[in-house]
Parts: C-alpha cells; sequence; structure tokens
C-alpha cells in the first residue's frame, strides 16, 4: 500500500475547521496554520474574529493601501477592519478570554494528550529561545480549543500522545484535534476518531499509541 | 495648570531615566512601540535596565538597539524569539541579559494589577506548566490557580495618537495595546504622541487614559513610510 494517497492537504483541513465552526461564534486563530480558516468562513456567517493584541471583529490580510502599521493581528502581519469592530487594551483583551467569552480558540501543537493536555509554545531545546505569547491564556480561556496540526512528525512519530514530552501550555484543555489523516474528539471516554481521510480506523490505529475509539460510521 | 510637562524633544522627555530603573515599554511588535522614546532612551546615559515589554525588539532599531548596546540588564515579556530578534538572541545565548518569560495574559494582568493597587491575584494561566513552577497554587471552585505579583516599574514609555494639553490620551487600532496599563501601572509615564490638540477638543467619552496617569508628553513625527505601510 502506498501512503502518498491517504490525507488531506492545509486548505482542506481549514474548510473542515471552518465548517464546524457555529454562525455568530467569537472565534480566536492563532498564529500560523490556523489563519486558514479564515479564508473559508462563510461572509455571511457572522463570525466575529478576535485578536490578542485588542480587536474584535478583525478583517481578512491587508493588501496595497489598506497597510497600516497600527493595524496588525496576533502574528504582526498587517490586517483590516470591518464594521463593528472595536479596539481594547491588552488586559481587558485577555479577560475577555480568560473570563470564558470566547466561544472557540484554534491553535497549532507540538503534542496533544489523551486527556488534552496541550504542548504548543516550546520545544525544550537548551539552546532555543522560549516564548510563549498568549497561547497558555488562549487554550485555557476559550470554551472549546481546537487544535490543528499534522498528525505525525516528519520522523513518523505521532503527535497525538499518551502523555505530552515537551513543556505544557495548558493541562486538559483541547477539545478537538484536526489533523491532515483524521478529526479526533477529546472526550471523557476517550479519544473518538470523527472521520478519517483516506486511510481504515485501523490503518490510522496503527500509527498512535492511544487507543482511538471508532466513530467514524 | 496642568502638571503635564510637554517637551520639545525625546531628549529632554527622558532625561529623568536613572540605570538600574525598571521601564515599561508600550508596543506589540512594531504597533504602538514608542521607537523615538526608545531611540532617545539609547542616548542617554541610563543603563542596567529592565525592560517590561511584550516583545524583545526587532531589527537594529528600537528596543532591539538597546539590547545591542549591552544597556538592558533584563528582560521581562511573552515573546521574544521573532524572526528579526537576532540582538535579543544573540544576548540571551551568550548569557549577556536575564529573561523572565511571562504568559501573555498574566503579563497584561500583571502590570494592571499594579496600576490598580492589587497585592496579588489568582491565574488559571500556567497552571501545570514550567512557568508556574515554584509559583502558590490554589484550588478555587475545584479548578486550580497560580497565584501571580504585580509588575512595579519607575518609568512607562507609552505611544498614543493624540494628547490634549491637560495629557488625556487616545490611541490608533491596535496600537493602544499595553499602553493604557502600562500609563497606569508605572512612577512616572513618559508618553509620545503624533498630535498635540487643545484641551476640550478631545470626546470625554472617548478618553482612553485619563491625564491623571501621564507625567510627560513629547509630540513626535513618524516615519511617513511606517505610517503608510510602504516597504522600508
Amino acid at each position: 500500500m502506498t501512503t502518498t494517497a491517504r490525507g488531506i492537504d492545509r486548505d482542506a483541513l481549514a474548510r473542515i475547521v471552518a465548517a464546524d465552526i457555529p454562525a455568530g461564534s467569537f472565534v480566536n486563530l492563532g498564529i500560523g496554520l490556523p489563519t486558514k480558516v479564515a479564508n473559508h468562513l462563510a461572509p455571511d456567517s457572522g463570525v466575529m474574529l478576535h485578536t490578542e493584541n485588542g480587536m474584535l471583529g478583525m478583517g481578512p490580510e491587508a493588501v496595497g493601501d489598506e497597510v497600516d502599521p497600527d493595524l496588525v493581528n496576533a502574528g504582526k502581519i498587517p490586517v483590516t477592519e470591518l464594521p463593528g469592530a472595536s479596539y481594547f487594551h491588552h488586559a481587558d483583551s485577555f479577560a475577555m478570554m480568560r473570563g470564558g467569552h470566547l466561544d472557540i480558540c484554534v491553535l497549532g501543537a507540538y503534542q496533544v494528550s489523551a486527556t488534552g493536555d496541550l504542548a504548543n509554545w516550546h520545544t525544550g531545546a537548551p539552546d532555543a529561545v522560549p516564548a510563549v505569547g498568549g497561547a497558555m491564556d488562549l487554550a485555557l480561556g476559550a470554551k472549546q480549543t481546537f487544535v490543528m496540526m499534522d498528525l505525525l512528525t516528519r520522523e513518523g512519530a505521532a503527535k497525538l500522545v499518551r502523555a505530552c514530552t515537551y513543556p505544557l501550555t495548558g493541562l486538559a484543555c483541547v477539545t478537538r484535534v484536526y489533523t491532515d489523516l483524521a478529526v479526533f474528539l477529546v472526550e471523557d471516554r476517550g479519544v473518538v476518531v470523527r472521520e478519517a481521510f483516506g486511510l481504515t480506523f485501523d490503518d490510522l490505529q496503527a500509527l498512535v499509541d492511544v487507543p482511538l475509539i471508532d466513530g467514524t460510521h | 495648570m496642568s502638571r503635564v510637562s510637554f517637551h520639545d524633544t525625546v531628549l529632554e522627555a527622558v532625561a529623568g531615566i536613572a540605570s538600574g530603573a525598571t521601564v515599561m515599554v508600550s508596543g506589540f511588535g512594531s504597533a504602538g512601540q514608542p521607537v523615538q522614546l526608545i531611540e532617545a532612551l539609547l542616548e542617554s546615559a541610563a543603563t542596567d535596565l529592565t525592560i517590561v515589554s511584550n516583545n524583545a525588539g526587532g531589527g537594529d532599531v528600537g528596543l532591539a538597539a538597546l539590547i545591542r548596546e549591552g544597556r538592558v540588564r533584563k528582560v521581562v515579556c511573552s515573546f521574544p524569539r521573532q524572526v528579526d530578534s537576532w540582538h535579543f538572541d544573540q544576548a540571551y545565548r551568550a548569557g549577556a541579559l536575564e529573561l523572565e518569560l511571562v504568559p501573555q495574559g498574566n503579563l497584561a494582568e500583571r502590570i494592571r494589577a499594579a496600576g490598580a493597587g492589587i497585592g496579588a491575584f489568582f491565574t488559571p494561566t500556567g497552571y501545570g506548566t514550567p512557568l508556574a513552577e515554584g509559583k502558590e497554587t490554589r484550588v478555587i471552585d475545584g479548578r486550580p490557580f497560580v497565584l501571580e505579583h504585580p509588575i512595579h516599574a519607575e518609568v512607562a514609555l507609552v505611544a498614543a495618537h493624540r494628547a490634549d494639553r491637560l495629557g488625556n490620551l487616545v490611541y490608533r487600532r491596535t496600537a493602544r495595546n499595553f499602553g493604557p496599563i502600562m500609563a497606569a501601572a508605572a512612577e512616572t509615564t513618559i508618553v509620545q504622541v503624533d498630535h498635540v490638540v487643545p484641551t476640550g477638543s478631545l470626546d470625554p467619552e472617548s478618553i482612553v487614559t485619563p491625564c491623571i496617569y501621564v507625567d510627560h508628553v513629547v509630540r513626535v513625527e513618524r516615519d511617513p513610510a511606517a505610517l503608510t505601510g510602504a516597504p522600508t
């Protein structure tokens, strides 16, 4: 069996995440891969994007004359404002998160554990310059935390693990894991496979050390 | 008569900053970073500084230049690593400066707490992670929290958009970020603004930082290329 045909690309994955975000939600999209989700939100969905540097109602990336150095997203990329946008200072922005007012945040990850622990800020390498940003506040604060990541590292090791070996971002905070090979739901009964992309449940289980529950039917 | 001093030059505005001071610096990346005040600090004699800021500078200007020149003893921040943070990276790897890494929300709330006279507070952020190691914890209503203390500073350097002649401030878009909470937290707040306007011309409903938090104001010309977003 060839392994090249299985899995979906990042835009297809972003489309799946976007389709799972209920209309009218307040959502924070993390730096990197999660940013792609914005491209697939329906314009009439009423989803309002929060950026931790102090804005609700963030619009698409700015182009040409729209670029304003005073208007950037969490990745410091110039963005635009939508009608109804609001600005607030950093303590208010994080109170908004920590206070449980955001419906969903979508983050990248190095590892997610079977109980929803998240590791996404530091590889722990001795010469690495650590940086945490808002990841810890976001992971804990939003009502639901979705992770988007490749299921396997370049070396083929699963990033869905029994227990994280990288430094933790937060405990028991991840509710769903969207990967190129499958969507996983982290539930009290265990990790449920909602859908798999181009491989069978048994093939998927063979890749992951965490016991999986088949929810693909 | 206003208690706030208006200065003609940024050098004059930062003249009171002493070596060894803790200095808060507003900004998120370059948005809201008081670049001209930092450049003036660089020209002053102040050294051995502790800098409290979200980032640790990028490129060769502002905070990055202050670090390059060896004027910073310690950085308290959430996100020092950037694609262009080479001066911080080099100093950090060489052991030339101390880093206190703080989750961004805890950084903001610790600054806010200092300005609001709070002794300490319990936050869920960071619990169970390396950034809460050695800190007091408590379970409240079944949920674990970490005790965090305020961050005080002698000085805050803040970039705002407009000041009136009393020192009331408004900001522009996401350049607001840490400005309001740093202005409240520091003993002395020094603000660079794009415009100084007559008292009474700012809508009282829209003033973000009331003048009670402001001590020094200087008007600066921002780089027009940076204002229009043209590539630099």
